[in-house]
């Protein structure tokens, strides 16, 4: 769940008020809050978009944690999503160098699909 | 519906939603000189189960006998409830609409032949892109405004209510057709990008007479970290699985292998197959989001076991939906279309999941089709929208917001009718292991919600939608189960079954079609057997 907007990185640009598909922050009159932290769906999308690498979503979907701003911008936490994708000025994007298509080629010697879930395997399917 | 209407437009095509469905039914309306207004419960972009992550594409270049061989793959492995030709046919648009989002800018990486890779689309990239160009094609699109109830007169829906969430104000939007993109219903169980897919349009489209079909097709459930959201799988094809012991759980790891095994303990995974730094780092810059949670929780998926689950998906990789009539994702309903997972997608999977490729194709044709034929129809319509006398056809989970105020009927919380909802829908043994006695009890229980969805008060804004989402899943829920009860059989790759009927029954080669909200009536549809066109099937009400 989303568990820090920083105030000292934020710009006010309210960009992730805007693209949160499920309308977890609040706008205010300085930095948006966390109005509805229990919606959060754990889609890391605020951060791909924060220009100034201000959110931090932690991977526990289901339960609040602590975190410590200092230490995950020392870690290189802060903006790591936004910067795998490849958005912001000069970065290659994710998109442009996906290697998707090519994992087959080192599938492990018995291939094993979609782990545990019924469905067809046909070559076509993904 | 409460709240004062600030915003009132009129256009000619309506299309409720923002993911790729959406999107593609917006840019091709707009495409067909509609005027066009798109709505989102979120944000075009963002919303859905496409945008947070990587999609494939059942995408295959123009060659007869591959396409040929895929087509008879998928007919086997569906039952025999898919049509070739509409599997051609998505075969046919998804390749002209993915040469356009090329030159749109996309950056499909190619291979060393030169071959552009079109099999693969990374969610954020894709829809920030398709954001872009439905917006340049000229289409209004109004974010953060859910949509809560259809229009409808004598002539068909003209149109829906909602609201602007953000702004506490309501939205009226008349238009000559409404396209209905909202997505699935995965029961707010936080698989990654669909607690925003709680059924909305399935209620909408239900509330105004439209059938839904395939609902059956709902035992889909998806591994994910125990901890987190991520439902992307397919790089567990490179784990190891262990119990809580450490001791390798060995066998094949297709079909029912990881739901028995987590009803007897914790399984946990070690991504040790991808032995090399080389393949790690090929992973890592494929399904770059598998890795973004277990990297967050100081967990090493190449050396350190972690812990699965299975998060239920319900018709997101189910294939049930809003039942289509025509070539042009018609409803049966006059004015009404159906695109992307809102709609059934058992033409192309049949009772197979279309999980992946299949449903992330079907988005693109279903909705570049529906907006299409919305397009025309609204534009062929005599009558403007402006002057028609609709009126509101929302039934359920619309209460009046109650300011605070305390109601002398019993409240109900919605919260928790959402989680008796969940209640009867997640447990692997009642909806992954399915008997009859056990669909009975839990569809019993779940009847027994249904007037709850009418005595829930919310206090605000983000409440009301939230109360309007429960008697979404709630109507949702009852129909999967009442369709699963009524297919007494096991058919195709195991998406329904019953433990009392194990075999497939030749005498149940039909689809099975659901309506009603106060009683839910079944019946059989065998209008597609024969290969005949869906334009001349009996029954079709409406022509685009």
């Amino acid at each position: 769940m989303i568990e820090l907007v920083s105030t000292d990185r934020c710009i006010g640009c309210n960009l992730c008020v805007k693209v949160c598909p499920t309308n977890v922050f609040d706008k205010t009159e300085a930095a948006p809050v966390i109005a509805r932290q229990e919606d959060c769906q754990t889609c890391f999308i605020c951060e791909a978009y924060c220009p100034v690498d201000a959110l931090y979503v932690s991977p526990y979907s289901d339960e609040q944690v602590e975190v410590d701003e200092a230490a995950l911008a020392e870690q290189g936490v802060l903006g790591s999503w936004r910067a795998t994708l490849g958005w912001g000025p000069g970065r290659t994007k994710l998109a442009a160098i996906d290697q998707t298509p090519f994992i087959n080629r080192i599938l492990p010697a018995r291939p094993v699909r979609a782990a545990g879930v019924s469905d067809v395997r046909s070559p076509a399917t993904g | 519906m409460s709240g004062e209407t600030a915003l009132k437009l009129t256009t000619d095509v309506l299309v409720i939603g923002g993911g790729p469905a959406g999107a593609w039914a917006a840019w091709s309306a707009a495409s067909q000189g509609a005027k066009v207004v798109l709505v989102d419960k979120g944000y075009l972009g963002s919303s859905g189960a496409t945008a947070p992550g990587g999609t494939n594409l059942l995408y295959l270049p123009p060659d007869k006998e591959m396409r040929d061989k895929a087509v008879r793959e998928r007919m086997a492995s569906g039952g025999y409830l898919s049509e070739a030709s509409w599997i051609h046919r998505v075969l046919d648009q998804v390749y002209i609409n993915l040469e356009r989002v090329e030159q749109w800018g996309y950056p499909f990486v190619r291979d060393e032949n030169g071959v552009p890779q079109r099999n693969h689309l990374q969610g954020p990239e894709y829809m920030a892109l398709m954001r872009k160009m439905v917006k340049k094609a000229g289409v209004k699109v109004l974010d953060h405004a859910p949509a809560l109830e259809l229009l409808v007169d004598e002539h068909g829906v003209g149109g829906a209510r909602g609201t602007l969430r953000q702004q506490g104000k309501d939205w009226e939007v008349r238009a000559g057709a409404v396209v209905i993109a909202t997505g699935g219903c995965a029961f707010l169980s936080k698989g990654l990008g669909c607690n925003v897919l709680t059924g909305d349009g399935y209620l909408m489209g239900a509330e105004v007479g439209a059938e839904l079909s395939g609902m059956e097709f709902s035992r889909r459930y998806a591994p994910a970290p125990a901890f987190s959201s991520n439902t992307r799988s397919r790089l567990l094809g490179w784990a190891t699985y262990y119990d809580q012991d450490g001791k390798e759980l060995k066998g094949s790891r297709n079909g029912d292998f990881l739901a028995e095994r987590l009803l007897e303990g914790p399984v946990y995974a070690i991504m040790n197959k991808a032995d090399t730094p080389e393949k790690q780092a090929i992973l890592r810059s494929s399904h770059a989001i598998f890795f973004l949670p277990y990297d967050r929780a100081g967990i090493d998926v190449f050396t350190q076991p972690f812990p699965l689950t299975l998060r239920y998906e319900g018709t997101v990789r189910g294939t049930g939906g809003l039942r289509i009539v025509g070539d042009y994702c018609e409803t049966t309903v006059a004015g009404l279309y159906a695109a992307g997972d809102a709609a059934t997608r058992e033409r192309i999977t049949g009772a197979a999941s279309g999980g992946g490729a299949f449903n992330a194709s079907w988005a693109i044709c279903s909705g570049t089709w529906s907006g299409e034929g919305a397009a025309r129809y609204a534009l062929s319509q005599r009558t403007g929208a402006a002057s028609r006398d609709l009126r509101s056809a929302g039934r359920y989970g619309l209460a009046e917001t109650t300011g605070g105020r305390t109601l002398s009927s019993p409240r109900v919380e919605t919260a928790e009718l959402v989680r008796a909802i969940q209640d009867q829908v997640f447990p692997l043994q009642i909806n992954y292991f399915r008997s009859e006695a056990g669909l009975k009890a839990a569809l019993n229980k779940l009847h027994s919600y249904w007037p709850s969805v009418n005595e829930q008060a919310p206090g605000n804004v983000h409440e009301r939608v939230h109360a309007r989402e429960a008697a979404a899943m709630a109507a949702t829920a009852r129909w999967i189960y009442t369709a699963g009860l009524a297919r007494k059989e096991t058919r195709g790759a195991g998406l329904h079954l019953l433990a009392e009927y194990p075999d497939e029954d030749p005498n149940q080669h039909h689809r099975l079609l659901v309506s009603g909200l106060e009683t839910i009536r079944t019946r059989p549809d065998r209008t597609f057997l024969g290969g005949a066109s869906a334009a001349s099937y009996p029954g079709t009400e409406q022509g685009a």
